[in-house]
């Protein structure tokens, strides 16, 4: 067992829920028990659909596991044949339906409906959400395009001359963080270089349209977690190639560009040439210069953490001080990334120890889910959301990408936002007595009520972490008062370089002495 | 049981006979442990450790919204592959959690193992685990163990079995002194409310249950007379009753005259007399009166479907007939527990369509052709509702909200009043 209060993902069945939602023109038969249609809301809700999703529960109740709740599925499934008339059906179990060993998938071929039935195995004590929603999508692909591959090895016919380029979007689903504005901003880019975009899926897609799926020259992959194993059995099965890239970011924008041009056998100079973000320009104007080296910690699922910290370092100039993903099966990106920028990768879905590492670390601004969000909330650090999970207002009525060149101008000012603004963070370092710009007042721009500076001579209450702990070096009172005299965005930071100074040198006591040596040692 | 009926009323025979349209079919209903996100908040030094799958801690974190961050009081033992080889395994693991817990939280006096589905299915023992793990950590912690599981419990019954589960352990009452007790998770702000009215009756101060501190639960024993603050507690009431307490029958606090005909339960027992009685309640319900006045001509004369929650629709229903003049079309009720809810249904107007159990695409059929101007159901269905073009209300609120009581009988109008204003200001 393990003790979770807060996880990052939902059970695999949530996943497939996402695929079905996100799709039309099919249902989705969950034999589970009552109380298991909460996650309806989630769509109804959080992403604020006007619709209820395709899904038909049998919601079993303990009365009905004397009887056979083989018979309560097969019921469920052919009313919800009768009901909704789709192209295809997909049937499963939740956790609890998978304790009881009812075989959908068997029982479905059983009814002969006169429609595709495709059962789902997900195993919800071992998997969770994403890998649900990927092996959903992949099923189905493989269901419903699978029928119209071609003898293996069979290589794929060259592309006629006087035809457009085309590729299919694999990996947006319903409930996925920013994947309406994504898929628009990707198509429109597309659309300019000249590539002509056959199936997006599952987003918008119906069982007919994957039938299509092989038709298109490559794939474009927007979100691995999603996409992927589906866009590599198209690759083998189609010999379809797809992209590698995610396009968050400048930089990774222009590779995109260049991968797609070159998978499509196009000239992107045009494309490139006429970039049209405002990001670049933002973070170079002088404006910006106080930005340089902020410390940040980023958190996500893997495509939106490697992508942050590669912006993070190179487009906004901040130093990336950790950088972590909750999904295990993307983790070696993440190492990746994280070796590449000279910091560590934390790997885990437990959200207490991310919280201990911020609290370590002490970053000046963390990226991350909404659960980091809170984490940051309850350390006093700004904060900005790059992936799900996410609460209803990450799913915003405005335009908002994260993807391509507006995409970046929509990173650039979520995540500049949350920082003290550069002259009042100066005026904080030099009149440290000052009655309203002081620590506990909070950045001016959120709102907060200004609370008066406590009563001098009263020391400033530092509550988290009192400056002595029982076992490190003493902190005289001259040297504690100094160092309370520093911003303190950087104040722990500064904290843990002193201390960490005075160890390496078997000092007892810290001075002012100290402060200042350890200052002039870790200068760069 | 008599209940005071206003004169002329069209209810006289009410829905005491009126048949029930029972269905099965797929229910849209959220289970038990929804009920730890206000039984956490009430119980102040309780901890809720729910055994269950991903899906049980999916579900808390979705329902509590942002709760969850405020360092919540329950969390989720997920169960994992290796869980489930064997049962031994499974109860080591579950000592070795709530080690954890417990070590993490020192101030943790009451815990609550909650069962669900998946430890249902398994049959994971958590009463024989309870008591284990409560030997060991006595006196510091109580352990005690219910069902919040889905196949058992919906919604607000996760209350019943959890207060349900305490009854045995309360202390005993001297059996001499007659005492009141008010079984029901009710807000700070009603209690004390009600507090004072009992006071100005010459009445004992009522204890209530659930107590604020683990520590500080009620008595019980003969002299005990209870009453319900909330209709989906039958567990509760038939354990407080084999403790020898007597259930005083009433409607339910909501209202002008819900909340005059629950105080008045209590004071018949305890011999108050009746010019004591209207000089107490007086100045208070002719304040709920005028504060239901505000809404009366939003209200008045609309249709409103309900569709099952919480158990609460029929004495909604009731109180929105009664009082605000609403014409209920439709009340459905998860469960309608006959003893508990008959002088509620004596106040329904008469022809009311009552069903009980769900079938959630049916029923949504007879909403569609009933056309309601008003409709009570879920988050699943509500905005799905909206975008058909029909008025809602969000049922959850109406559990998350304090309504009982003379003091709340305007807001409680204004819960449902609101969703209908709004759409007379919208312009888009």
């Amino acid at each position: 067992m393990k003790l979770a209060v807060w996880t990052y993902e939902g059970p695999p069945h949530v996943g497939a829920m996402r695929v079905a939602t996100a799709m039309h023109g099919l249902h989705y038969v969950l034999h589970a028990p009552q109380g298991d249609t909460y996650a309806d809301l989630l769509f109804t809700m959080i992403e604020r659909l006007p619709h209820r999703p395709p899904v038909t529960y049998t919601t079993f109740q303990a009365r009905d596991l004397g009887s056979d709740t083989a018979e309560l599925f097969k019921r469920t499934l052919g009313d919800a044949y009768e009901r909704f008339k789709p192209q295809a059906i997909m049937v499963g179990a939740s956790c609890t339906a998978e304790l009881i060993q009812d075989d959908p998938g068997g029982l479905g071929r059983t009814l002969g409906l006169p429609v595709p039935v495709v059962p789902l195995e997900l195993p919800s004590y071992q998997r969770k959400e994403n890998w649900g929603a990927s092996e959903t999508l992949y099923q189905l692909v493989r269901a419903f395009a699978g029928a119209n591959a071609p003898e293996p090895g069979t290589p794929r016919p060259p592309r006629d001359p006087a035809a457009r380029p085309s590729c299919n979007i694999l990996g947006p689903t319903a409930l996925g963080f920013r994947h309406r504005d994504d898929v628009d901003e990707i198509t429109l880019l597309l659309q300019r270089l000249g590539v002509e975009v056959r199936v997006t899926a599952p987003r918008g897609a119906s069982p007919a349209d994957l039938a299509r799926l092989g038709e298109a020259d490559f794939n474009v992959v927007l979100y691995p977690e999603t996409g992927e194993a589906t866009a590599r059995w198209l690759e083998k099965t189609f010999g379809q190639p797809r992209t590698q890239t995610v396009p968050i970011g400048i930089g990774a924008t222009r590779a995109f560009i260049r991968e797609v041009a070159e998978l499509a056998g196009i000239d992107p100079s045009a494309e490139l040439d006429r970039e049209q973000s405002r990001l670049p320009w933002y973070s170079r104007s002088i404006d910006s210069t106080y930005l340089t080296g902020k410390r940040v910690f980023i958190f996500a699922d893997a495509t939106h953490a490697v992508a942050a910290a590669r912006v993070a370092a190179h487009e906004f100039g901040f130093e990336v001080v950790g950088v972590g993903t909750y999904d295990r099966s993307f983790a070696r990106d993440v190492r990746a990334v994280a070796e590449e920028l000279g910091t560590e990768a934390l790997i885990t879905d437990d959200y207490l120890e991310v919280e201990d590492r911020i609290a370590e670390l002490r970053p000046e601004l963390v990226l991350g889910t909404q659960m980091e969000r809170h984490i940051a909330k309850r350390l006093g650090i700004g904060c900005a959301v790059i992936s799900a999970p996410v609460h209803v207002q990450d799913y915003p009525a405005r335009r908002s990408p994260q993807m391509g060149f507006e995409g970046a101008n929509v990173l650039w000012d979520t995540w500049v936002h949350p920082l003290m603004m550069g002259l009042e963070e100066h005026l904080l370092g030099m009149f440290r007595g000052d009655f309203e710009f002081h620590d506990d007042a909070g950045a001016s721009h959120h709102g907060a009520a200004a609370t008066a500076r406590p009563a001098e001579p009263a020391p400033e209450p530092e509550p988290e972490q009192p400056a002595n702990d029982a076992d490190g070096p003493h902190w005289s009172q001259d040297a504690d008062r100094e160092l309370r005299k520093i911003p303190f965005f950087v104040r722990g930071k500064a904290r843990r370089n002193t201390e960490t100074f005075a160890r390496e040198r078997g000092f007892d006591t810290i001075t002012i002495e100290t402060l200042y040596d350890a200052k002039a040692h870790f200068a760069r | 049981m008599t209940v005071a009926l206003k004169p002329g009323s069209p209810a006289a025979s009410g829905c005491l006979d009126a048949p029930i349209l029972r269905e099965r079919g797929q229910r849209e209903v959220f289970c038990g442990l929804t009920g730890i996100i206000w039984l956490h908040r009430k119980i102040q030094d309780a901890f809720f450790l729910i055994v269950g799958s991903r899906t049980c801690a999916h579900l808390m974190q979705s329902a509590a919204g942002v709760m969850i961050f405020a360092e919540p009081r329950f969390a989720t033992a997920i169960i994992e592959d290796r869980d489930l080889a064997g049962l031994s395994d499974a109860n080591d693991e579950l000592d070795r959690v709530v080690e954890r817990l417990l070590a993490r939280r020192p101030d943790i006096k009451l815990l609550f193992l909650v069962g669900s589905c998946p430890s249902e299915v398994i049959k994971l023992d958590l009463s024989r685990a309870a008591a284990r793990l409560s030997q060991r950590y006595t006196p510091d912690v109580r352990i005690l163990n219910y069902s919040g599981s889905g196949i058992e419990t919906t919604f607000t019954q996760g209350e019943d079995n959890c207060l349900a589960s305490l009854v045995p352990t309360l202390p005993e009452a001297d059996a001499d002194t007659p005492s009141l007790l008010v079984a029901g998770t009710i807000a700070d702000v009603v209690e004390d409310q009600l507090c004072r009215l009992f006071e100005g009756l010459g009445m004992p101060a009522p204890a209530f249950l659930p107590a604020r501190r683990a520590g500080d639960q009620p008595r019980v024993g003969p002299g005990t007379r209870f009453l319900l603050a909330q209709p989906y507690l039958p567990e509760t009431a038939r354990l407080l009753e084999a403790r020898g307490a007597t259930r005083l029958a009433a409607p339910f606090p909501l209202g002008a005259d819900g909340t005059t005909e629950w105080l008045r339960a209590a004071a018949d027992a305890f011999g108050v007399s009746e010019e004591r009685f209207q000089a107490v309640t007086e100045r208070p319900r002719a304040r709920a009166v005028a504060a239901l006045q505000h809404h009366r001509a939003a209200l008045e004369g609309r249709s409103i479907f309900f569709f099952p929650d919480s158990q609460l629709e029929i004495p909604l229903a009731r109180f929105l007939s009664q009082e605000l003049g609403m014409r209920p079309v439709e009340v459905g009720t998860p469960y309608l527990h006959r003893g508990i809810m008959d002088p509620e249904l004596a106040l329904l107007p008469h022809g009311t369509r009552l069903s009980e159990g769900q079938d959630v695409d049916r029923q949504l059929a007879r909403c569609r052709a009933d056309a309601p101007d008003l409709v009570v159901c879920g988050l699943g269905l509500a905005n799905p509702l909206e975008a058909e073009g029909m008025a809602t209300k969000w049922s959850i609120e109406l559990v998350f909200t304090p309504v009982q009581g003379y003091e709340q009988a305007g807001d409680l109008a204004g819960l449902f009043s609101r969703p209908l204003d709004r759409r007379t200001r919208l312009e888009v």
